[in-house]
């Protein structure tokens, strides 16, 4: 197994330790790891860590899933809303 | 929608969900362990390219793997109970019926995370969630991070930080020194709690302190904390990591009809008898579900749990000295750091108490209970079912935290499609 993992997040290439969360990918992206926004529009990022709170759902492959207990793949697209 | 069948199926691979396992496979069952993480280990076990797994946690997982009558299903949540002894499961790819014999729920704890002006700020974090989030591979490096709230996970969490690379500027402790001391002190009952307790002593610790606010424009900037009654102090950093104790998962028992148990103020957890078993037959409970005090006490607990599943009640009895030394550790430590009533003045009118639906504690001061609440104010709505500001209100009015429904986690289109085609009696 490769060392890292090549993802794309938000259209740009990010390069992650392999077994990394795409939680954890959101931060290496860059700022504090921004997911979504909140109903009236405040930036959320994952808050949790453990699959509870949900701020951290983005669409992985057209899927909306938790970036927390998703592990990132080779060729992942996720897509924040944030 | 495929339909499999199992002897003992254990929800959560915890030390508890994991215990069970090892402690029911001898007896030759079919035996299914799901998680909704990536990997077998639950929250102090969690591995990861940021972790390092302790000697006990890999001892576990080679147990499991030891049984080729344990299945460990990971990334697998349990959406509802469509009928007796059958749960309702979904995955990244597929939904699965599974009907079981017997059911051991280690669903474990989450942490109750409490509103404060800012704790909405990209930088927030739970305590444990920052831990879990380093184990996952987040780079802290350089970042300088403050920890707030209660309890010995705000050490634990600071010494995962450090060693990640962090700068941990303050640790804020709500309980008083003579608390936190007499726990200390205590801790001589239980030697390797002590021992546990040295390795994480901290020159940034204070007592008597917690969490004013946080202040950032589009992330955390620096936090506000209060020192005893008195003087306010600002702090510039990065992130900031909090926590105010664990609640109980008791969803899924709730939904099963399994009868709870007070375990603290205001605090509920599934109600189990010397062997674990719940009020509803053929139902068993472990670790943090039935109330929180660590890894030791789930590992007995769930040790328990699985031989008595399987019909061993000699081998379970043989574990209840075990499990009764745990539980006196968890006694201590709910006495030490328990909530001060100053916690509950935390959020200000403006701060959001719903983190989905955005509903601010002025909304919801005026409402009656956690019914009006949600009906008026959409308050717990949201995708998290009230899960974070169910347990918010709870303490900050006293209300009696949602009722499960199914589904018990957000799911996919097709899932429910499926729940409806095959009705669920319990709609």
């Amino acid at each position: 197994m490769s060392a890292h993992t090549l993802l794309n997040i938000d259209g740009h290439l990010v390069r992650v330790k392999a077994g990394s969360s795409v939680a954890a990918a959101l931060r290496v992206a860059g700022g504090m790891g921004v997911a979504r926004t909140s109903v009236t529009g405040q930036k959320r990022a994952p808050f949790c860590g453990m699959g509870v709170c949900q701020e951290c759902r983005v669409l992985i492959d057209g899927r909306r899933r938790l970036a927390c207990q998703t592990v990132c793949a080779e060729g992942m697209r996720v897509e924040t809303t944030g | 929608m495929s339909m499999e069948h199992c002897d003992v199926l254990i929800v959560g691979a915890g030390p508890a969900g994991m215990a069970a396992a090892v402690a029911a496979a001898p007896s030759g069952a079919s035996i299914v362990v799901i998680d909704d993480n990536p990997a077998p280990g639950g929250q102090i076990w969690r591995d990861g390219p940021g972790a390092t797994l302790p000697p006990a946690a890999r001892k576990w997982r080679d147990a499991l793997e030891r049984h080729a009558n344990i299945r460990v299903r990971s990334g697998t949540r349990v959406v509802s109970a469509p009928s007796p002894n059958e749960l309702l499961l979904e995955d990244a790819e597929r939904t699965t019926r599974m009907q079981w014999r017997k059911l051991i729920l280690c669903t474990g704890a989450r942490e109750l995370l409490l509103p404060f002006p800012g704790w909405t700020l990209p930088g927030v974090t739970g305590a444990g969630g920052l831990q879990a989030l380093i184990k996952a591979g987040m780079p802290v490096e350089g970042e300088r991070i403050v920890i707030a709230g209660s309890g010995p996970l705000l050490l634990a969490a600071a010494a995962t930080a450090r060693a990640a690379g962090a700068k941990v500027l303050r640790i804020a402790e709500q309980a008083s020194f003579a608390s936190v001391a007499r726990f200390g002190a205590s801790l001589a009952r239980w030697p390797g709690k002590a021992a546990q307790a040295v390795t994480l002593a901290d020159p940034q610790y204070r007592t008597s302190s917690r969490i004013v606010s946080a202040q950032g424009a589009t992330q955390v900037e620096s936090v506000r904390l209060r020192q005893g009654s008195g003087s306010e102090v600002e702090i510039a950093c990065d992130r900031i990591a909090c926590s105010f104790g664990l609640t109980p998962n008791t969803q899924l028992g709730q939904l099963l009809g399994c009868a709870l148990t007070p375990t603290g103020p205001g605090a509920q957890a599934l109600a189990v008898d010397a062997l674990q078993a719940t009020s509803v037959a053929g139902v068993y409970a472990a670790g943090e579900c039935t109330g929180f005090g660590g890894s030791e006490r789930a590992l007995a607990q769930g040790t328990i749990a699985g031989h008595a599943a399987v019909g061993n009640e000699r081998a379970a009895k043989a574990h209840e000295g075990e499990r009764a030394r745990w539980n006196a550790f968890a006694a201590q430590l709910h006495r030490s750091f328990a909530l001060a009533a100053d916690i509950k003045a935390m959020p200000q009118p403006d701060t959001l108490v719903c983190r989905c639906e955005d509903v601010p504690f002025s909304a919801l001061a005026g409402c009656s209970g956690w019914t009006d609440a949600k009906l008026h104010r959409r308050c717990g709505m949201g995708a998290c079912q009230g899960r974070v500001c169910g347990d918010a209100a709870q303490l900050l009015f006293g209300w009696t935290p949602p009722v499960p429904r199914p589904p018990l986690s957000p799911v996919r289109i097709a899932t429910l499609a499926g729940l409806v085609n095959d009705g669920d009696t319990r709609q």
